[in-house]
């Protein structure tokens, strides 16, 4: 038997960014959408409702950004001089938002500012995340293993429209969670919330993948010609059905429904992107196996992974457990 | 002047301030969670109220500090491919698992159980709790581990084959990558430094509350705690700083030269300078106050043993003087006044007047912060030391960076130093502000003292708890903290 490892770093690396996408996607949606929250117990109970979780949710982060690094550094050293100060405003984005949690409850004199920085730092963090996405699937200039283009390059109205669209998607990750974690009528209007972040998030979805095929020629005939469009079909087939049974979850009283359909349309999102740029990992010349460290690291880290992710996972789940239900009006601190 | 602040000073500088400020977190965080741990087990084996209430008076504490540690890492972590990019390429193969490690073994664990650890405790009852606790505790020092491996390999790079590219590529065993010569006296200074960071700031702490009330239970126990662990840990410190010495004169021979201020070489024994100015335009150290051969004593077990200088490595070798020599100097000396205050204390409690003895208490007091400043210079003599290289004598450090024009690195430090200050200066008042006031007796009715009754089931039974909703309670034992300010 013979496993092309590359490949298997590559989906480990997906999966990495796509629990962090959907984990803290969610953190940071609650922080875009926390200024339509009342002042008070409503907002109190949304950042209760996250905050024994959004520390292990960002570190899906971590591990994607170390993971890449590790196992394609050649990916790691261009993507992020390329998208230099797309990164350095996410960084700091998610210092404002990671402090905020502690430090508004410790100050209620500056409640507001820190909750303000919640809100700016999930912002920015998301629009910037969105950019980045963007970046890389736009294409990167890479000469003699380097970044050389200029350090405007990322900024067009196609990486525009990538982040807006995550901006959307996160807040309909935050609404929905919200529908599942509240009650009474802090759920009613995260639902309303949620209807309009869906919708948004359709629109721009189907925006983004209409652009990705007038982007790239090969994108255009990865998606448009035969035999390729047999399997590419089924990705928006199965979108679209989502995308009604969400819509249609979020007019009747659902508590977690619309949460874990808002999580298959992601999936089916990132599984598009994923098929529009494979195998390259920095589009449009270099692929995985050019960017992928040597076996021996592979293997290395494979066996930490196949060891620990497991009981990450097991403990992450365990701690969701912890926390299940509704959150209660009693504040931490 | 101003023509060299170019992108590489620029990239340098911004690495300096952005590792300095996030190193503080966890060598603070590192020590406070497993203070925190025994601090729970104590309680759970006594059950006296006394090590609950500090527990929670930590806690809260530890919650803050924890926070800007992991904002301030996912900088660093980012930092690596931003301004390093050909570092990133050519030891990512190397480097990268090892870091992969540290997310996979230490940062899941920590973050993982923190949420259980700070908002879980009367919803998994208290043994469960004491396992998150621990869990948390076990995470920071794993992660000490591997990125302490990282950096020491980055010190003495061994087991590894160049491959085309220029990169690095692992050889046949990442043991040796692993436990690379460095690494086990890295290890054991950095974690004992975290430990004694930790040990100072609550002895300070609690230092501050005895000067205030002497009577006062908690900051009793907080200073003796803090007290046994500065008698009996500097000690060990000191012997592994010279251990880490000697082996850094094995592997890194012009560290040493400049920790030593040693420009020339001395053929029949070194002196050891005490003090003085580093001039490296003259190649000498002005108003030297220096033992004569003592320094080839202490390195070489032999006063008259030859030493080499500076003047045997080649003019672009040779890290910057200046501040390897003084950052050495303030590391060492705060170690020995460390040592000083742990002794005076064993002292005190002969005499029997630990909690009665307001000098020491004010020369704790005083000693509070000195953990931090002694880490981020020993940081810095190591760091600094290791210069021109970032992979010692095989990368150097302008071959490095990433090919980004000063403007853009310009811009990102500034916005760092502006975020920075702001963020973690508040966070640090914080911090302050709690420590201000004194952890007070459980929030029950229980009488000053540690004899209050012992509480037979859940933690602390309290109006505000009900099982039946699940709903989450106040852990920090300070609800009435918001009222309490303006």
């Amino acid at each position: 038997m013979n496993i092309d490892l590359t490949i298997v770093w590559a989906f480990i690396i997906a999966f990495a960014v796509f629990a962090y996408v959907v984990m803290d996607g969610f953190d940071l949606g609650i922080g875009i959408l926390f200024p339509t929250f009342e002042v008070g117990p409503e907002r109190d109970r949304a950042m209760n409702s996250i905050a024994p979780v959004w520390d292990g949710n960002e570190t899906w982060l971590v591990l994607g950004g170390g993971g890449l690094f590790a196992a394609f550094p050649l990916a790691y050293a261009v993507i992020l001089p390329a998208t230099y100060p797309l990164i350095i405003a996410m960084l700091l984005g998610l210092v404002f938002r990671g402090v905020a949690f502690e430090y508004r409850w410790r100050d209620p004199g500056h409640r507001r500012l820190w909750d303000t920085a919640f809100t700016g730092g999930s912002l920015v963090a998301a629009m910037a995340q969105g950019m980045t996405l963007g970046a890389m699937l736009q294409g990167i200039e890479v000469v003699d293993r380097a970044y050389a283009g200029s350090w405007w390059d990322w900024l067009t109205p196609y990486t525009l429209l990538t982040g807006i669209g995550t901006v959307a998607g996160y807040a309909l990750l935050g609404a929905t969670w919200l529908v599942w974690k509240l009650d009474g009528e802090s759920q009613n209007h995260s639902r309303r919330l949620a209807k309009r972040a869906a919708l948004a998030t359709l629109v721009l979805m189907g925006a983004v993948s209409l652009y990705n095929v007038f982007l790239n020629a090969e994108y255009a005939a990865r998606w448009l010609t035969a035999p390729e469009i047999w399997f590419a079909a089924p990705v928006p087939i199965l979108t679209g059905i989502v995308a009604i049974a969400l819509l249609r979850a979020l007019s009747v009283a659902r508590h977690s429904k619309p949460f874990w359909l808002s999580l298959m349309l992601f999936f089916f999102g990132m599984a598009g992107l994923g098929f529009t740029i494979w195998p390259n990992v920095i589009p449009p010349d270099v692929t995985i196996w050019e960017a992928a460290a040597p076996e021996r690291s592979q293997i290395f880290m494979l066996v930490g992974v196949a060891i620990t992710l497991p009981l990450i996972l097991a403990y992450t789940a365990w701690a969701y457990w912890v926390f299940r239900g509704k959150v209660g009006h009693e504040g931490y601190h | 002047m101003f023509d060299q602040l170019d992108a590489l000073l620029l990239a340098r500088i911004q690495f300096a301030f952005t590792v300095s400020f996030h190193f503080i977190f966890p060598a603070f965080s590192i020590g406070l969670a497993s203070f925190l741990a025994v601090l729970e087990g104590l309680w759970l084996k006594t059950g006296k109220q006394l090590y609950l209430d500090l527990f929670k008076y930590w806690l809260k504490i530890f919650a803050i500090a924890f926070a800007m540690g992991v904002v301030s890492g996912i900088v660093m972590s980012y930092q690596f491919g931003t301004n390093w990019s050909v570092f990133s390429d050519v030891t990512g193969p190397v480097l990268g698992p090892l870091m992969a490690y540290e997310v996979l073994t230490a940062f899941f664990l920590e973050a993982g159980f923190l949420g259980v650890m700070l908002f879980g405790m009367e919803r998994v009852g208290r043994k469960l709790h004491f396992a998150a606790t621990l869990m948390v505790a076990v995470g920071t020092t794993i992660s000490a581990f591997w990125i302490l491996s990282v950096n020491s390999w980055m010190q003495t790079p061994v087991g590894f084959e160049m491959g085309a590219n220029g990169q690095f590529l692992p050889g046949p065993s990442w043991w040796t990558i692993v436990f690379n010569p460095s690494f086990p006296y890295r290890l054991v200074h950095t974690v004992l430094a975290a430990f004694l960071t930790t040990a100072f700031v609550v002895g300070g702490v609690g230092a501050w509350h005895l000067l205030k009330d002497r009577g006062n239970l908690h900051a009793r126990k907080m200073f003796s705690m803090a007290m046994w662990m500065a008698a009996l840990v500097v000690p060990v410190q000191i012997v592994a700083g010279d251990m880490h010495g000697l082996n850094t004169l094995e592997h890194q021979p012009q560290k040493v030269m400049a920790m030593e201020g040693h420009y020339q070489s001395h053929p029949d024994g070194a002196p050891l300078i005490l003090f003085g100015i580093p001039d490296s335009e003259a190649r000498e150290v002005r108003y030297a106050i220096e033992i004569p051969k003592a320094s080839s004593l202490i390195l070489k077990h032999d006063p008259d043993a030859p030493l080499a200088g500076l003047d045997t490595i080649p003019l672009d070798e040779q890290p910057p003087v200046g501040i390897v020599f003084w950052s050495f100097r303030i590391m060492v000396g705060l170690g020995f006044a460390m040592l000083g205050v742990g002794l005076w204390s064993l002292l005190a409690r002969w005499r029997g007047k630990l909690y009665d003895w307001p000098w020491l208490h004010r020369a704790a007091l005083v000693m509070a912060p000195s953990g931090f400043v002694a880490v981020i210079a020993g940081w810095i003599t190591t760091e600094v030391g290791r210069q021109p290289y970032v992979v010692y004598n095989l990368l150097r450090t302008a071959d490095a960076a990433s090919p980004l024009d000063a403007p853009a690195v310009g811009a990102s430090l500034l916005a760092f130093v502006v975020v920075y200050f702001f963020v973690f200066g508040a966070g640090v008042w914080y911090i302050l502000h709690l420590m201000h006031k004194s952890p007070h007796p459980g929030e029950f009715g229980v009488k000053r003292g540690d004899k209050g009754p012992i509480r037979t089931a859940g933690i602390t039974p309290g109006p505000t708890q009900d099982p039946t909703d699940g709903s989450r309670r106040d852990l920090s034992g300070d609800k009435r903290e918001p009222e309490e300010r303006p």
